[in-house]
């Protein structure tokens, strides 16, 4: 498969307007109803008539319901936008796409830099642990208000890829078929002490102030290393090799600690900037809600897919280190198991982890004949006996 | 059933695998023979296969394919899990010929397995005019560049099944572009054979 972009060859989905549904309250998985939630969420392409033509997109862990398209006034497009638009992976001519903004997140969705109504200040650290099955409620709260009863799909990659696994175990009545990126049935040790030291940097920080930050600085150091260390698990040794290699920033002399090298800078500049966007204690949140997910329940995870009439695409990376291919093996490995109708793929990419942000070509390839094999109820069954 | 648009060997496993039954196609390389007995037998169908290009087009074709390789592609599924399991021009390149047989026989009620045969007359006259490997048509590849692992002839396979209690429920043996009667081992170019346990 060529290695050719193909943004240029396809249209945008334009300019998008975000929408926000609110409703009164979830029953959370630890028990408690918390409410009133709202979901910030974006839509592109037409809902059909009978409905049929809805994919779900869930977001990874700094995504948002920004996933095509621009804003009106900006220019930055939305983070999955060259797989989002007509002719696209998912061609918005054919279907209906939706993306939320997670319960627990920072960029239009109830979290805990929302305002407590019975306070009327941020949530901080009163905001309940939330999980991803909550995330996946919540969703599933906005699909039931658009009048969608049975989603064509429903796709994310990493953090996105937990809910869709979520979404399958919880809702199999719901979803026609799922597809799993670059990610896991459950956190392994390694991915949840990556994401401990990342909160140990948030909360380390002197302006964190056991989440009370809201009045005051916010603890941006803290979390721009926590991004800096998410960065480097996102990439591979040789994308970070190729991307940088030993490159010095500065000709000159340098001076003591400062950012010398282009990764040092790199890393400075994505830290520097996420904190412009992103809220701390969102990234706690939904960093232990991903630790905590289990897709399997505790249970053997293809007794948990039994019976599902569900089908399953299965895409890992071969360079991804943090979510390898062995975990979506396990995916794989518990649909063979449990009769489910599935395609597993490992896309041969040296990008790691950021490799489903990024293998354009060949994830357009493999969603677009899979959705269109769902949507059509395109069996290759046939002329045989009739 | 004669068609001119199919291979021969795909034709020859598309009679010996029963309407509306569970197929596992080992190797399924591009997915011809899978999307084959699907559209024409109405199996239900999977595949499994190593090369990245290979699943690009399985999936275009609408097929069910895993990324994995023959060797270990069997221990995950329960026994019986499939009616058929077949190993079509694959089992040459497997590591592991006896363990795979013997799980591709756990894992199916009944392994359709084909393989061109070395034993082929143009093979055996190379070898003993030129005394070097044979490179022929379903034998391909020069010694330093061959995948394939195993160079096995219809009497070694007949053989092989014979020693270790295997049924050989229904042969077939293929020529350059028609089926072989008579002396197989010599003028067949490949052989089909159904087996179970």
């Amino acid at each position: 498969m060529d290695k050719e972009k193909k943004t240029d060859k396809h249209k945008s989905v334009g300019i998008i307007s975000p929408e926000l549904f609110t409703f009164d309250y979830l029953k959370l998985e630890s028990g408690d109803k918390f409410g009133p939630i709202s979901l910030a969420y974006e839509t592109y392409g037409v809902l059909n008539r009978d409905r049929s033509n809805a994919i779900l997109i869930a977001h990874a862990l700094s995504g948002d319901a920004h996933a095509a398209g621009v804003h009106e006034g900006k220019e930055n497009t939305g983070w999955w936008d060259e797989f989002i638009g007509p002719g696209k992976a998912f061609d918005t001519d054919k279907y209906f796409v939706i993306c939320s903004n997670v319960l627990g997140g920072c960029k239009g969705s109830t979290g805990p830099s929302s305002i407590n109504p019975r306070t009327s200040r941020p949530f901080g650290l009163d905001f309940p642990l939330i999980t991803i099955n909550d995330m996946v409620r919540a969703q599933k709260r906005l699909i039931d208000h658009l009048g969608i009863e049975k989603l064509l799909s429903v796709v994310g990659g990493s953090m996105g890829g937990l809910q869709a696994l979520s979404w399958l175990v919880n809702y199999p009545q719901n979803v026609r078929s799922a597809v799993p990126i670059a990610t896991t049935i459950k956190h392994s040790p390694q991915q949840i002490a990556f994401n401990e030291v990342g909160r140990q940097a948030i909360m380390a920080d002197a302006h964190w102030k056991s989440g009370n930050y809201y009045d005051g600085a916010s603890p941006s150091k803290g979390l721009a290393v926590a991004r800096m260390i998410g960065h480097i698990t996102y990439m591979s040794d040789k994308s970070m090799a190729e991307k940088f290699g030993r490159a010095k920033k500065n000709a000159g002399e340098p001076f003591k600690f400062t950012a010398d090298f282009e990764v040092e800078g790199y890393l400075r500049y994505r830290g520097d900037n996420f904190v412009k966007r992103f809220d701390a204690n969102s990234y706690l949140y939904i960093t232990k809600a991903m630790d905590n997910f289990d897709a399997s329940a505790g249970r053997r995870f293809e007794d948990s897919l039994r019976g599902n009439k569900a089908k399953v695409l299965v895409i890992s990376f071969k360079s991804d280190w943090l979510y390898p291919a062995y975990q979506s093996k396990e995916i794989v490995k518990a649909c063979k198991l449990a009769g489910i109708e599935t395609t597993y793929c490992e896309v041969d990419s040296t990008y790691g982890h950021d490799a489903f942000l990024l293998e354009v070509e060949e994830e357009t390839h493999l969603l677009k004949h899979f959705l269109k094999k769902i949507f059509y109820a395109y069996e290759v069954t046939g002329d045989y006996g009739a | 059933m004669a068609r001119k648009d199919v291979q021969l060997d795909h034709g020859i496993i598309l009679d010996m695998i029963e309407p509306r039954s569970t197929v596992l196609d080992l190797g399924c390389g591009n997915g011809d023979l899978l999307y084959l007995l699907i559209k024409e037998k109405g199996v239900h169908g999977q595949g499994i296969e190593i090369d990245n290009q290979e699943i690009y087009r399985c999936v275009a074709k609408g097929l069910n394919v895993f990324h994995g390789d023959v060797d270990s592609g069997l221990a995950e599924f329960g026994d019986k899990t499939f009616d058929y399991v077949v190993l079509n021009q694959s089992l040459q390149q497997i590591l592991h010929v006896d363990k795979v047989l013997i799980d591709a026989l756990r894992v199916g009620k009944k392994v359709v397995v084909g393989f061109p045969n070395f034993a082929h007359y143009k093979s055996r006259l190379q070898m003993f005019f030129q005394g070097r490997t044979p490179v022929t048509g379903p034998l391909p590849y020069q010694w330093y560049e061959t995948p394939n692992l195993h160079f096995l002839s219809i009497s070694d396979f007949k053989r092989y099944c014979r020693i270790k209690g295997i049924n050989i429920e229904r042969s077939a043996y293929i020529g350059q572009a028609r089926k072989i009667h008579f002396i197989p081992n010599l003028l067949a170019q490949a052989g089909i054979f159904l087996i179970s346990k």
